[in-house]
């Protein structure tokens, strides 16, 4: 098959015009849908056996139940997301827990550099900590003014605004601190190790 | 908790079969496979797939365990399959 | 590459697609065909679409799309490809939800909306063999006018070769509907099942919670696992 064909009318995506168009990184599309992504099947999560831990590299491991999480002070963010997939959504709106908050917690142990966000079904992806902190990550459990669904990653997901959508783990349960990076589902087969929509590091050698 | 091994997004194994005809040289939908999690045995187009993903994943309908992953990149395929014991191509 | 040759309504959603192949290779019912679409800046997108047409059909083949709304390759074969139009494909692929006259039967195929189609090449290869091997067709629509190939299913149960067909309406009747009114259950499948005996041949297709449903209503009613074979089309539209 000759490797540029262009299917006649086929007009693909719009890209982001106007006043927009600054917000969208490089090789993305705007859209105003919310895809779902997935790699396994949507898990079904009992609140009252739900937990999010932060353990690792900490003196002392701090896990908290659905109900001690919802006591946690929240905050809404709005913010815009980029899906390696090459979609880009704009001012998504969601409301829970900054990994600010959550990491008060908590004493790092100094060796600490970097963290593995782990999720029922098994998903890992790896962050480093300057990341993940100063206002610039979030555990959601609400999304547009109601529960998160579970198909977006409900009762609660990772929020990595700043990197692509892969490193927003959903159903997430804990972040796990290493001195090491250790490669994450997609990290490990092929995608980057960090992700940077701006720079446009989707795979890895980009 | 006993997870479904599906939801609506579930696709089977024979979704992906031309990605896989094109990895593998030949239709791997008919070759036998065992999952390395559980032990399950079955044609590889018994499997579930798992495309609406920055990848394709393949896992058991019985346990769910990833079986194989499978990324296209601008420098190749990438194809990881720790989770298959074996796949036996059928003559 | 494929020249689109013709296009024909089935429903108000659903149309056929002639598709003429010069390096055209004999496929097995119930295979499938990838069709991608490609735009000048060189974005592009992949759908799988089960071949409607039985293997007797030399140098072309038949493809039944339902238009999915907000969808991004159905809408742009309903609403843009137009005859003559060239068209990127990858086929014929998958030899494990495949029938033909050789494996058999007794034959029970269970359909949901467009997952008819590749059963319906099915049909149309045991009609073309002129075999009479016992086939059962549970074909779920939501009202009369979404019913594929509805004539010619009618007509092929005319020929009385051993093809049944039943339908289940599961939004709205006509008047004087005599077939099933709701979703497929285990009552349903063991109904349909009964005459084919304990151990026919499976062939389910339709969106994955009805796929599911069927497969997992069979096996509550005691037909094996090893017999059925699923082909899940995805999500079903709302
Ligand atoms: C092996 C195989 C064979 C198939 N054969 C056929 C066939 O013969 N005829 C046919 O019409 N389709 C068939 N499909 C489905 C087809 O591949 C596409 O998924 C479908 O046409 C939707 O693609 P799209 O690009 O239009 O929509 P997308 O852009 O993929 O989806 C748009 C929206 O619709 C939802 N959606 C996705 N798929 C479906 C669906 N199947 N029904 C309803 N909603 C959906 C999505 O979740 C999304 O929200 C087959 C699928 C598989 C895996
Ligand atoms: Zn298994």
């Amino acid at each position: 098959m000759p490797e540029r064909f262009i299917t006649r009318g086929f007009e693909g995506k719009p890209r982001a015009t106007g006043t927009t168009a600054n917000r969208v990184p490089p090789g993305q599309y705007l859209t105003k849908d919310f895809p779902v992504l997935s790699a396994g099947p949507t898990p079904t999560t009992n609140l009252r056996l739900w937990s999010f831990a932060i353990e690792g590299l900490v003196r002392e491991k701090v896990s908290w139940s659905w109900a001690d999480f919802q006591k946690l002070p929240a905050q809404e963010f709005t913010v815009d997301i980029s899906c390696v997939t090459k979609w880009t959504k704009l001012d998504t709106r969601w409301r829970g827990v900054s990994i600010d908050t959550l990491l008060e917690s908590v004493e790092l142990e100094p060796r600490a550099g970097f963290a593995t966000a782990y999720s029922d079904g098994g998903y890992t992806t790896n962050l480093r900590l300057p990341d993940l902190v100063n206002g610039q990550a979030f555990v959601a459990y609400e999304y547009d003014g109601a529960p998160l669904d579970p198909e977006h990653g409900g009762p609660a997901r990772l929020v990595v605004p700043h990197l692509y959508f892969w490193k927003s783990a959903k159903w997430v349960r804990g972040l796990h601190l290493t001195e090491k990076e250790t490669a994450g589902f997609w990290e490990s087969l092929g995608y980057h190790i960090r992700g940077d929509p701006w720079k446009e590091e989707r795979y890895s050698g980009d | 908790m006993k997870e479904s091994t599906t939801d609506d997004r579930t696709l089977d194994a024979n979704a992906v079969a031309g990605m896989l005809e094109t990895l593998f040289g030949a239709d791997m939908t008919v070759a036998d496979s065992k999952c390395a999690a559980c032990g399950r045995e079955g044609e590889v187009g018994t499997l579930l797939a798992y495309t609406m993903a920055p990848g394709v994943v393949l896992r058991c309908p019985a346990c769910s365990a990833v079986m194989l992953r499978m990324v296209e990149t601008p420098r190749g395929t990438l194809v990881e399959a720790k989770g298959l014991a074996f796949v036996r191509m059928n003559r | 590459m494929a020249t689109i040759k013709a296009i024909r309504d089935e429903t108000p959603r659903v149309r056929s697609y002639t598709l003429g192949l010069p390096s055209w290779t004999p496929h097995r019912p119930g295979q499938h065909y990838d069709v991608r679409l490609t735009a000048a800046d060189g974005y592009s997108v992949q759908r799988s679409y089960s071949i409607a047409s039985g293997p007797e059909t030399d140098g072309e083949i038949a493809l039944t799309v339902e238009r999915v709304v907000d969808g991004e390759v159905s809408p742009f074969l309903h609403d843009v490809a137009v005859v003559g139009d060239r068209i990127e494909v990858r086929g014929p692929i998958g030899g494990y939800f495949v029938w033909e006259a050789t494996l058999g039967g007794p034959l029970l195929l269970i359909a949901g909306g467009s997952g008819i189609v590749p059963l319906m090449a099915m049909i149309r290869h045991r009609a073309a063999t002129a075999s009479r091997i016992p086939t059962r067709l549970l074909y779920s629509s939501r009202a009369p006018e979404d019913i594929i190939y509805a004539n010619e299913l009618r007509d092929l149960e005319a020929r009385n070769d051993g093809l049944e067909v039943l339908h289940t309406l599961t939004r709205s009747q006509p008047a004087g509907w005599t077939g099933y009114a709701r979703r497929i259950d285990d009552a349903m499948l063991a109904e349909v099942r009964r005459p084919l005996g304990d151990a026919p041949l499976v062939y389910i297709c339709g969106p994955t919670p009805l796929v599911e449903g069927a497969a997992n209503g069979l096996v509550r009613i005691g037909v094996s696992a090893q017999r059925i074979r699923t082909e899940r089309f995805g999500p079903s539209g709302k």
